[in-house]
């Protein structure tokens, strides 16, 4: 079952053509990259696919129902979560308190029964609570829930910035360049815990640069190239895909899949 | 006087009100272009102008008092901008308005303790309260003329300035772009300050040459800071001159409002025209669409 | 649990506070002062509200003083106006049969036939519901100071309809407005003999509101607030509808303001048309901000003391100066609340250390 399609978007900005005729499928369960060199259309496509943007032309749809031009809070409410490519973490609360907003959408208190503490919100708080608990632990931070979020590492704020994504519950998870300014160390741990993640049943689309990341984990590769769709499939064929070299890959890439 | 000759009335005495809006308007759009702030305190610099004018002809001839009351008050300006706003630099522009608002009221109180609550009014600059100039059928007042000269003066002056002159390009190159600008050499600092005392001076032109029309007291520098405000953003902030259009059609709708209901409800077009422009077209007439990020998502 | 003893303790704290004021200025024969300060805790449910939407939420308002008119006005009008016509209708009898109207005897000691309190609060209740959200909708679009002007506008239409209004007192306010029995035995009225019923009233209704902001604050829809002041478009990628609850906060906080309005109009007897001024409204906002913006109890004590000695007159004619100063001086020194640097600047003084800078953070 395709968990999302995307059929035919297009999307400008002035006289600029950031993305164009772009089509393709997420199939349930799988990993699924798109790359390209900077200033290809990644993020524009994620800013799409969430909400945050409107598509120019084009259809947008998840699990069956068409998505396109909805509010992003309701997207992510129909299960589709993202992160971002600086990681967007709520400064002013802590690590634990950044990852409870992640299950605002799986509860249901309101005004009236937070403001007057009745029993059912109790209970729901501290399943919240210890949900986010969970989900901090999974990324390994459980050690920093009380620490402010201003006070962490750039590392820590995008492992925190997952969990937060996690404790959503999506069904579809977007990740915007989750290994950018990570150590070699910090991107294994980070590969370990996208299939980990893959196992609970979460299908993952990311945008990365990292090509060895890519090429270990994804199931299928999408690259894009001046915000047009240059090739796709799934590794094996993207790295022999001679056009793919020729634009992206390059000699740099030889290198490093024989490295 | 018939139908015709009463709504030119009305036009006209909108247009006069609305060349002073047009004034204040002016003054926000030069201080927002340069500093990013919307200085409140507009209003005041046009009661301060009067005020000081009021005091100062008692003691040197009308015209020397009207220039003092502006090289004062011009002065005052870059003081503010020199000793308060400078130190205010990393604060968002949302604090800083709250300022502005908090500094309008302290202006005010002070006002209120130098001169007290009585109503003062400049002389007629020519003529009279009872002369009057026949137009088209309908009567217009000298000092009228004298505020729509003056206006018109300053702005066609201020619209050379900021084309031709090296100052004026400068201040506009200032507001488009402050790092380009600091980088091809352009002083920032004084930029800012030339802004504010240009504002300032300007408001203070403008509550001299009114003061005889509608006087000039403690508390006129509010409203006449939100109808300024009104007038701007319905011209589109950063643009100077749109301010011009922006302050004569509120003056104008204010005038004929008059028609609609009673003239005790007469500042509520100018609020309502804020309302408005916030809500349906927040650019304004002449801004360039949602380009400043006015709105959320 | 521990929760629920560590209030209760504060509940006594609280009780005990308000026997101690109201005995010692028994004691100090100035009991006349607790109306002042009876009137000073309705101001201060306003800025409660303020504090909720602009301290957590983000979002500036420069018009609640509207709201407090709004309300106290609706009230005013429905209880001292003659509604003899409508009486005299079906519906009318209806209505006197359910004791919504009644019978009382109007300033003059003429027999007029107005609305029972109860029919103005919930009158003004539903009128400030409806203006709230059909300003807010489209205003809280906006941002920051494009918000600020909005509701800057907005106050200031309300402050010129009431001036300019012969049938809302004009520059004179209503005058006449009847006593308000909120139970048997509460009533809510200036006279001298309710006073120090009336204090406690509007202390624990006060202590009432606070307790359930904390509450609101502390719960999952005070942490979606937070996460939109401090991020919107993230809060919105989590799932939160940040429009929609911007709306109701601003909505609760208009509907508070309203119901001090009310009150205050019943204690005082009348309204007056600078409730709804920009002066009121900015002295709302700079209590808000010299409480500490997102501090409930910093702006409950803080507004409470500085109207009460406003009201008392220690301020003279400089009344409104003092709040244009605090103003200025609280946002520009500490923005985020005076609390934090001052506890920053102990820590460090007990420390000798050189005190840490939290990262600058304001509304959007």
């Amino acid at each position: 079952m395709d968990l999302l399609n995307v059929s035919n978007v297009r999307r400008c900005f002035g006289g600029l053509v950031a993305i164009d005729k772009v089509t393709f499928k997420v199939a349930a369960g799988r990993i699924q990259a798109v790359i390209g060199p900077n200033g290809a259309g990644k993020t524009t496509l994620f800013n799409l696919i969430s909400g945050l943007l409107l598509p120019d032309e084009g259809v947008i749809s998840f699990k069956g129902k068409a998505i396109t031009g909805l509010k992003p809070w309701r997207i992510a409410r129909a299960g589709l979560s993202r992160t971002f490519q600086n990681p967007s973490l709520f400064m002013q609360m802590s690590a634990l308190e950044n990852v409870m907003v992640g299950r605002h959408l799986r509860s249901q208190s309101g005004f009236w029964r937070s403001a007057f503490r009745l029993a059912g919100q109790r209970q729901e708080e501290s399943a919240i609570r210890q949900a986010a608990e969970a989900q901090l632990a999974f990324v390994g931070l459980e050690s920093v829930a009380d620490a402010p979020a201003a006070s962490l590492a750039f590392g820590q704020r995008r492992m925190v910035e997952l969990a937060r994504a996690l404790a959503t519950e999506p069904e579809l998870l977007l990740l915007d360049e989750p290994a950018s300014g990570l150590n070699t160390g910090d991107k294994i741990a980070l590969a370990r815990l996208i299939l980990k993640i893959r196992e609970r049943g979460v299908t993952i689309l990311l945008v990365e640069h990292d090509m060895n990341l890519v090429m270990g984990i994804s199931d299928e590769i999408l690259v894009l190239h001046n915000g047009v769709p240059l090739a796709e499939g799934p590794p094996a064929a993207i790295q022999n895909n001679p056009e793919v070299i020729k634009v992206y890959l390059g000699g740099d890439f030889q290198h490093a899949a024989s490295g | 006087m018939d139908e015709a000759s009463l709504l030119l009335q009305y036009l006209l005495s909108g247009i006069t009100k609305g060349s002073i809006y047009a004034v204040v308007a002016i003054g926000f759009n030069l201080i927002y272009s340069a500093t990013g702030v919307l200085n409140f305190a507009q209003g005041e610099f046009v009661m301060l102008g009067g005020m000081v004018a009021v005091s100062l002809a008692r003691l040197v001839p009308l015209p020397v008092a009207v220039f003092g009351a502006v090289v004062i008050v011009a002065v005052l300006g870059c003081l503010l901008e020199l000793l308060f706003f400078r130190r205010l630099r990393r604060h968002t522009v949302l604090h800083l308005i709250i300022i502005t608002i908090g500094l309008s009221i302290v202006i005010q109180e002070v006002a209120l303790h130098v001169w007290d609550e009585k109503v003062r009014a400049l002389p007629y600059f020519t003529g009279n309260e009872i002369s009057s100039i026949r137009f088209l059928g309908a009567a217009i007042s000298p000092q009228a003329v004298w505020v729509l000269g003056t206006v018109g003066v300053v702005v066609v002056a201020l619209h050379a300035f900021l084309k031709y002159s090296l100052a004026g390009k400068a201040m506009r190159a200032c507001s488009s772009n402050p790092e380009a600008a600091m980088l091809a050499g352009i002083n920032i600092p004084v930029m800012r300050n030339l802004s504010f005392g240009l504002s300032a001076g300007l408001g203070a032109l403008a509550g001299c040459v009114i003061s005889p029309i509608t006087s000039t007291h403690y508390e006129m520098g509010a409203p006449l800071a939100i109808k300024g405000f009104a007038a701007a953003i319905l011209g589109g902030l950063g643009n100077p001159m749109a301010a011009v259009a922006g302050g004569l059609s509120v003056g104008t709708v204010e005038a004929f409002s008059v028609m609609l209901w009673p003239a005790a409800y007469n500042d509520v077009a100018a609020f309502g025209i804020i309302l408005l422009v916030l809500f349906f077209r927040p650019e304004g007439l002449f801004g360039r669409r949602a380009g400043q990020g006015v709105r959320e998502h | 649990m521990r929760d629920t003893r560590h209030q209760l303790v504060w509940l006594l704290g609280i009780a005990g506070a308000l026997l101690v004021v109201r005995y010692s200025l028994r004691a100090l024969d100035m009991e006349y002062c607790l109306t002042q300060l009876t009137m000073a805790l309705y101001y201060s449910m306003v800025v409660l509200g303020l504090c909720l939407v602009m301290g957590y939420c983000g979002q500036v308002s420069l018009g609640h003083g509207a709201f407090f008119a709004i309300g106290g006005y609706t009230t005013a009008v429905l209880t001292t106006a003659h509604f003899d016509r409508l009486a005299r209708s079906p519906i009318g009898g209806w209505l006197q049969d359910l004791h919504v109207l009644v019978a009382r005897q109007d300033a003059f000691g003429h027999p007029a036939i107005s609305f029972n309190p109860w029919a103005g609060f919930m009158a003004a209740m539903g009128l400030t519901a409806v203006i709230a959200l059909l300003i807010g909708y489209p205003a809280l679009r906006l941002k920051g100071h494009y918000l600020a002007m909005a509701t800057l506008g907005f106050g200031l239409i309300v402050n010129k309809l009431v001036l300019g209004t012969a049938a809302l007192g004009a520059a004179d306010g209503i005058n006449g407005v009847p006593r308000w029995t909120l139970l048997p035995g509460l009533i809510v009225s200036g006279r001298s003999e309710h006073r120090v019923a009336n204090f406690y009233i509007a202390a624990v209704l006060l202590l009432v509101v606070l307790w359930l902001l904390r509450n609101l604050v502390r719960s999952r829809i005070g942490r979606a607030l937070l996460a939109i002041h401090d991020r919107e478009t993230a809060a919105n990628a989590m799932g939160i509808n940040t429009a929609g609850l911007k709306l109701k906060t601003f909505l609760l906080s208009a509907l508070l303001a309203a119901s001090a309005g009310v009150l205050f109009t019943h204690y005082t007897g009348g309204i007056g048309p600078s409730e709804s001024g920009v002066m009121k409204s900015v002295r709302y906002l700079a209590l808000t901000a010299a409480g500490g913006m997102a501090n409930l109890w910093g702006a409950c004590v803080v507004s409470t003391l500085l109207n009460y000695l406003s009201l008392r007159g220690l301020f003279g004619t400089f009344d409104h100066a003092v709040f244009g100063v605090l103003l200025i001086v609280m946002i520009s020194v500490a923005p985020e609340g005076p609390l934090r640097p001052i506890g920053v600047w102990l820590r460090a003084q007990l420390l000798r250390c050189k005190p840490e800078r939290r990262p600058s953070h304001g509304p959007a």
